[in-house]
């Protein structure tokens, strides 16, 4: 099946009694007829889709979509830097291949916790290409206002990796005074500034509190509870859970890519399909936020 | 099927998609893409042509990303295009500049941008894979901005597929009988056509010699030759590329010049542009133009003769329109073929040995199909 480079596929996993939906890039777009080829790194402490998908086994049924396209690569620009942190290689690698199979002018850049757990990065750094590994257990990791100072102008910048390291390069871009539309990025809405961990939802006007397990998000948490709730994209991007938050003791961990910088600043709103809350310190009890809904 | 079985029908896979995605498809005339927004649906997709201020001339999905309303109906912001509806703006890569009510951008809010290049006084957008997008493939239609021809022409919409125009123009026999005002002489029928094929292309090739002019050659001789009035050695040299584009080679020469043998300096010739761009399977943009290599700087022969080739194509129009119409009312009906019909056939052949190629289907070499 073609998938263009940037392409995923939803697939339907089953955890825990429920069906759930994760979205996972296409990590080759000229796979063997009829066949679509994915990666998916086992989150042990994750929500449970990648402990299902690393559960399947030769012969077993699963249920996707086709191909779908929300981070599509643009040809014919004059060059390109690739950056990749982590799983974020997913969507980047088939680009990487389909960029220098074009002859373009391209660049990866490929950040990860150690070599062992970073896909393709054999196949990928032997592609005679340049491919720059930044490697924290060999104590390096990406500085942002250096890379996007090497991006040469009018070349373009496509990032997939956990969302700090995606607003550090966003902020360093717009700092450099680049323009906008050549930043392009995927999110897997799945990262945050701090770790995530537990703590306590509670939505007044509708007298309902419950706890927000370490691996779901207030979205779900509340849906469980009963509370009715306007939701689409579930990675943070298009807006539709933004509910609004009437106090909150611990640090909003904003996860999303929807709310700008400002409105982050005065602390007004919240995506619930992404965004958590963290302790402000790590005596006491748990973090608690409190919203209405809408 | 109304029709006694025989041998396989080759050509006759009604699930086909009679066009390939992957090719240019003349999209306007150089002169119709402006500071406007100019919708046309081309290989099936609606698109939405537009300049830059700098001039170059944009291809984007004309479906707002947001909730597909057709981007023609917004208006031109300096390079961007807003939408009508709710004033989402794209840029000529068609990456959205700006969101209503809210202070970031979606990362996902895009709508397609098309390869264009503009040759041939053409604009061209590229339907398919934008990885296998090379300018060079571009057909050759120099002949429109050739500074060695005159010439000129203009676009019919047409409600037919654009394989009947392409069959049409494969064949020149029909000149007899739906231009037998202008064009046609009982030669065209006596005369064979010679077929014959390669990689990418059909040419047919017909030659009348020593025979009267008919009316419009005659006149046209006359504009170089004025007292010429003997016989003439008549070509038509029909070079189809697929999937959507015929050069016609005509011409007329004094009897007995040299001209089949490659002189055609005691003649005239045009040549005769066409280039089709598919809308639906059942609509076409039909792109064509007219040039001469003779009497240059007339401007009147220019205008004369497109229109009068105006004239002569809206005999094809109506002979097509209701060809599509037959078709759709005879369904499951397919074409009888005749010898006449050779170049058209290789035509098709060569259309769908693209569209084999793009499906991913092609068969093994040597497999008998």
């Amino acid at each position: 099946m073609l998938a263009a480079p940037g392409s995923h596929i939803d697939v339907m996993v089953h955890i825990g009694g429920r069906s759930e939906t994760r979205s996972y890039s296409v990590v080759r777009n000229d796979p063997p007829a009829g066949t679509v080829e994915i990666a998916v790194r086992l989150a042990v402490e994750g929500g449970g889709g990648s402990r299902y998908m690393h559960g399947l086994a030769a012969g077993g049924r699963l249920r996707a979509t086709d191909p779908r396209q929300d981070f599509p690569l643009t040809r014919g620009r004059p060059g390109y830097v690739l950056v990749a942190a982590g799983i974020g290689i997913t969507p980047l690698a088939p680009m990487f291949r389909a960029l220098c199979a074009a002859g373009a002018d391209v660049r990866l850049v490929y950040a990860g916790r150690n070599r062992a757990a970073m896909a393709f990065v054999e196949e990928l750094a032997g592609s005679g290409r340049p491919v720059e590994l930044v490697v924290e257990s060999e104590g390096h990791t990406i500085d942002a206002p250096a890379l996007v100072a090497g991006v040469p102008n009018c070349h373009e910048l496509y990032v997939c990796g956990p969302i700090g390291l995606l607003e550090a390069l966003r902020g360093a871009w717009r700092a450099a005074a680049r323009p906008a539309g050549g930043f392009r990025f995927e999110t897997f809405g799945s990262s945050g500034s701090h770790p995530a961990e537990e703590f306590v939802v509670e939505v007044p006007r509708l007298a309902l509190r419950t706890t927000v397990a370490a691996h779901r998000s207030v979205l779900d948490a509340l849906r469980v509870a009963g509370a009715e709730m306007m939701f689409d994209c579930r990675r943070g991007e298009c807006g539709l859970c933004e509910v609004k938050i009437l106090a909150c003791d611990g640090v909003i961990d904003h996860r999303d890519v929807f709310l700008s910088d400002a409105q982050r600043a005065e602390g007004g709103y919240l995506c619930t399909c992404v965004s958590r809350v963290a302790a402000s310190s790590p005596s006491g009890g748990p973090p608690t936020l409190v919203l209405d809904l809408p | 099927m109304t029709k006694p079985a025989g041998p396989p029908a080759l050509l006759q896979d009604d699930n086909r998609p009679s066009f390939p995605l992957d090719a240019w498809y003349a999209a306007a005339w150089d002169h119709e893409v402006g500071r406007t927004l100019r919708p046309i649906r081309v290989a099936d997709q609606p698109l939405v042509l537009y300049r830059r201020t700098d001039g170059r001339a944009v291809a984007l999905a004309d479906s707002c990303w947001h909730r597909l309303v057709p981007l023609s109906m917004g208006m031109l912001a300096g390079d961007d295009v807003e939408c009508g509806y709710h004033g989402i703006r794209y840029d000529s890569d068609g990456r959205a500049t700006y969101m209503p009510a809210q202070q970031t951008i979606n990362p996902s809010a895009c709508v397609r941008s098309y390869p264009v290049v503009e040759r041939h006084r053409f604009v061209w957008v590229w339907t398919g894979d934008p990885a296998k997008a090379d300018p060079d493939l571009v057909p050759d239609m120099h002949w429109n901005d050739d500074p060695a021809w005159a010439g000129d022409g203009t676009v019919i919409r047409l409600d037919c597929d654009y394989r009947l125009v392409l069959d049409n123009l494969m064949d020149l026999t029909h000149e007899a009988f739906v231009h037998g005002g202008t064009l046609g002489q009982d030669e065209l029928n006596h005369e064979r056509l010679d077929v014959t094929h390669d990689g990418t292309g059909v040419t047919a090739t017909k030659w009348m010699l020593g025979i009267p002019p008919p009316p419009f050659w005659s006149s046209q001789l006359r504009a170089v030759y004025p007292d010429y009035t003997g016989p003439v050695d008549r070509w038509q040299i029909i070079r189809f590329e697929a999937p959507s584009t015929i050069t016609i080679d005509v011409g007329v020469a004094k009897a007995g010049s040299g001209a089949p043998q490659g002189d055609r300096g005691q003649g005239v010739a045009n040549r005769i542009l066409n280039t089709l761009a598919p809308g639906t399977g059942k609509t076409c943009h039909y792109f064509w133009a007219i040039a001469r290599n003779y009497r240059l700087a007339e401007q009147k022969i220019t205008t004369q003769l497109r229109e009068a080739t105006t004239r002569v194509f809206a005999e094809d129009a109506a002979i097509l329109t209701a060809q599509q119409r037959a078709i759709e009312a005879n369904a499951g009906h397919t074409f009888y073929n005749l010898n006449i019909d050779a170049g058209g056939m290789w035509a098709r052949r060569a259309i769908d040995a693209l569209v084999d190629r793009e499906a991913g289907s092609v068969l093994p070499a040597g497999a008998d199909r």
